[in-house]
C-alpha cells in the first residue's frame, strides 16, 4: 500500500511504538521561543537534567514581546539567552537579528523537505511547506524533545485537498485558506494531516504556501504539508548547494518525500477557487468567513499587517501596491510589522517601508506582539481591527477587541477606506 | 497518580479554546500558580461567571473541540492550579488533549449523545463524578440520581496518567 508524505516521515522517524497506533518519532529539529521555552527550562533545572540532545538541531528566537515591554518578559527572554548561551546554541536571535519564528526559521534554511520538526507553537505547521512534518506542541513535549530529540505521535491519518482553478486577480493564499478552514470547520482536520495538491499550490511560492500551511492548525490538523518541488529548491539552493551537485540533484532527492501514487487518505477533496472572493472572517472563529463585499463598510480601528501568517515581503509588496500613493484613513492606526530583519531590509530597499511610512503607516520592529495581544498595537474595549492574522478569537488581540481576518491586499485597502473594503477598487 | 474525582463544572458550547482558557496577556507568567484568577477570563459563554462558577469545581464536562487553538499548556496548567485534573467532552484539539496527559491529566472523550444526556439530567443540579480507572467507570451523581458511565483510555494515555506525566515515562525508557 502506498503511503502519504506524513507516513513516508515518520517510517524513516521511527524510534518506538509504545502502544495502539502511537509513534514516538526522531526529531531532526526543536524550536524555541521565549514565551513557552523558559518553563521547560526552569522545569530541566528542577530535575536536575539541563541538557539539551543535540546543540546544533535546536533554534531558538525571542519574538512573541521583543523588545521586553516589562519585567516578565524581559525575565522570560533573559532565561531563553542564558540558555542558549550555556549550551552552545548557535543559532539563537536575539534583538537586531531576531524575527517572528514561522518566518525566520524558513528564511534561514532550517526547514528542510523530509524533516521532522516541533515547537511550543500551534503555528509550527507552517512547516509543512517545504514538504516536512512540523507539529505545534505544548511545553512538556518541547521538554522531552529538547531533552531527547524524540515526541510520540499517533500514526499519521491524512486529507489530501486538491487545490483546483486558477486564483482570480486580487485572490490571495490567506483567501485559499480561509476558504478551506470554512469548508472544513474549525474541528475539521482534529488529528489529521492536510496534504495540499494541485495546480493552485504548484504556481505558488514559497512564501504563499507558508501562508496555506500556517491555518492548517485552525482547521485542527497537525500539519499542512505541500509536496517540494522546483520552488521548493530554489528558496533552499544557498543552503543545500554544498549538499547537491545540482538544482536537478536536490530536486530528485527531495522527490522522495512526495506521496505514492496509491496512498490511502482519510479524504479527498477537491477545491475550485477560480470563482474564489476575497475573504474575511466574522465572530470568534477563524471558519465563520464570508465575502469581503458581504461585511463591506464594517467600521475598523485599526489595520494590522504582519505576523507568522503575512508578515513576509510578498506580502508587504501586495498591500504597498494598494497603499502607494494614499494615505491610511484619519479614524484608522495603521501597523505593519515586517517579519523578520531579512524582511524589512528587503522592503527598505525596494521603497515598500517608505510607501507605508508615507501613507501614515506606523512600522514596528519584526515581533509576533500584536497579533495575541502582547504588545504592539493592542487594541482597547470595543474596538475593531482589520488583520492579516490568523486568529479572531475572542479577545485576541486585546480584551473586549474584535478582530477580521483579512489578506494583506484587503487589509491595505481597509486602511485607506476606513471600513472593511474590497482591495479592487484601488487596483488600476 | 492525580486524583480525579469531585464536582462538575458544566461549560455548554463546542470549541472553547485556549485563549479563551487562559488569554495571551497572561503567557508572561513563569510560575504556574501566578496562572489562578485568570482561568477562563475571555470565555465566550452567557451567563458564566468565572469567580462565582469554578469555586470547588474538579472535573469539567463540555461539548466538542475542547482547547482548540493555541498550543500553550498554561491552558491545562491554569485548570490544575484551580483543582480541575479531569475534562469530559464530546472531543478535544489534538495538542491540547496531549497536553492534558504530559502533565499527568485525564482528558476523556464520551459519545456526543452521551454528553447531550450528561447536560440534560445533571447540567443543572450540583453533579459530582468519581472516577475509576481500574473498571473505566464514572459514577456520576446529583439531583437525587446516579449514573455509571463507561468510557475508554487508550494504553498509552493510562500509561502516561500512571507514570506522571511524558517526561517520566520518556525519560525512563528513551
Amino acid at each position: 500500500m502506498g503511503k502519504s508524505v506524513a507516513e513516508k516521515i515518520f517510517d524513516s522517524h521511527f524510534i518506538d511504538n509504545p502502544a495502539d497506533d502511537v509513534c514516538v518519532i526522531r526529531l531532526d529539529a526543536v524550536f524555541c521561543h521565549e514565551i513557552t521555552t523558559p518553563v521547560a527550562i526552569n522545569d530541566l533545572v528542577r530535575r536536575g537534567k539541563d541538557r539539551v540532545f543535540d546543540p546544533r538541531k535546536i533554534k531558538a528566537v525571542i519574538d512573541h514581546v521583543t523588545p521586553a515591554k516589562d519585567s516578565k518578559t524581559a525575565a522570560q527572554g533573559k532565561i531563553l539567552r542564558d540558555w542558549a548561551r550555556r549550551h552552545q546554541i548557535r543559532d539563537f536571535f536575539d534583538i537586531g537579528r531576531n524575527g517572528i519564528c514561522h518566518a525566520i526559521f524558513p528564511e534561514k534554511g532550517f526547514v528542510r523537505p523530509g524533516f521532522t520538526i516541533i515547537m511550543g507553537d500551534s503555528h509550527t505547521c507552517t512547516y509543512g511547506a517545504f514538504g516536512a512534518f512540523a507539529a505545534g506542541v505544548g511545553t512538556t513535549d518541547l521538554e522531552v524533545g529538547i531533552l531527547k530529540g524524540v515526541c510520540a505521535f499517533h500514526y499519521p491519518q491524512t486529507i489530501k485537498i486538491n487545490i483546483q482553478g486558477t486564483l482570480p486577480a486580487g485572490v490571495f493564499a490567506k483567501d485559499v485558506i480561509l476558504s478551506i478552514i470554512a469548508r472544513l470547520g474549525v474541528n475539521g482536520a482534529t488529528n489529521k494531516i492536510i496534504e495540499f495538491d494541485g495546480p493552485v499550490v504548484e504556481a505558488m511560492s514559497m512564501e504563499a504556501r507558508m501562508t496555506l500551511c500556517n491555518m492548517a492548525i485552525e482547521a485542527g490538523a497537525t500539519c499542512g504539508i505541500c509536496y517540494p518541488d522546483e520552488v521548493t529548491v530554489d528558496y533552499l539552493w544557498d543552503f543545500i548547494q554544498d549538499e547537491f551537485a545540482s538544482r536537478p540533484a536536490a530536486l530528485a532527492a527531495y522527490q522522495q518525500f512526495k506521496p505514492d501514487p496509491d496512498a490511502q487518505y482519510e479524504a479527498v477533496v477537491d477545491h475550485d477557487v477560480a470563482q474564489l472572493e476575497p475573504l474575511v472572517t466574522f465572530g470568534y472563529r477563524p471558519d465563520l468567513v464570508r465575502p469581503v463585499k458581504a461585511m463591506e463598510g464594517t467600521q475598523i480601528d485599526q489595520v494590522y499587517i504582519g505576523s507568522c501568517t503575512n508578515g513576509r515581503i510578498e506580502d508587504l509588496r501586495v498591500a504597498a501596491q494598494v497603499i502607494k500613493g494614499r494615505q491610511v484613513h484619519a479614524a484608522v492606526r495603521g501597523i505593519v510589522a515586517p517579519a523578520t530583519p531579512q524582511v524589512f531590509r528587503q522592503a527598505l530597499q525596494e521603497g515598500i517601508i517608505k510607501t507605508f511610512m508615507e501613507a501614515g503607516f506606523c512600522v514596528t520592529n519584526p515581533t509576533c506582539g500584536a497579533c495575541l495581544g502582547m504588545s504592539t498595537g493592542v487594541l482597547a474595549e470595543g474596538e475593531v481591527c482589520a488583520s492579516t492574522t490568523n486568529r479572531n478569537f475572542k479577545g485576541r488581540m486585546g480584551k473586549g477587541g474584535m478582530v477580521h481576518l483579512m489578506s494583506p491586499a484587503t487589509a491595505a485597502a481597509s486602511a485607506i477606506a476606513g471600513c472593511i473594503t474590497n482591495s479592487k477598487i484601488y487596483r488600476s | 497518580m492525580k486524583n480525579f474525582n469531585g464536582t462538575v463544572l458544566f461549560l455548554n458550547r463546542a470549541d472553547i479554546n485556549t485563549d479563551e482558557i487562559i488569554p495571551a496577556r497572561y503567557l508572561t507568567e513563569i510560575s504556574k500558580e501566578a496562572l489562578k484568577p485568570y482561568l477562563f477570563e475571555e470565555i465566550h459563554l452567557d451567563g458564566f461567571d468565572p469567580r462565582r462558577d469554578l469555586a470547588g469545581k474538579k472535573i469539567i464536562i463540555t461539548r466538542s473541540n475542547f482547547g482548540c487553538g493555541s498550543s500553550r499548556e498554561h491552558a491545562p496548567w491554569a485548570l490544575e492550579v484551580n483543582g480541575i485534573k479531569l475534562v469530559i467532552a464530546a472531543s478535544f484539539a489534538r495538542i491540547f488533549r496531549q497536553n492534558m496527559f504530559n502533565c499527568g491529566m485525564l482528558a476523556v472523550e464520551l459519545p456526543p449523545a452521551r454528553i447531550d444526556h450528561l447536560f440534560e439530567e445533571f447540567a443543572s443540579h450540583k453533579t459530582t463524578i468519581t472516577t475509576d480507572l481500574a473498571r473505566n467507570r464514572f459514577t456520576v451523581a446529583g439531583a437525587g440520581k446516579q449514573e455509571e458511565v463507561p468510557f475508554s483510555l487508550p494504553a498509552f494515555d493510562r500509561a502516561l496518567i500512571q507514570v506522571g506525566g511524558w517526561v517520566e515515562y520518556a525519560d525512563a525508557r528513551y
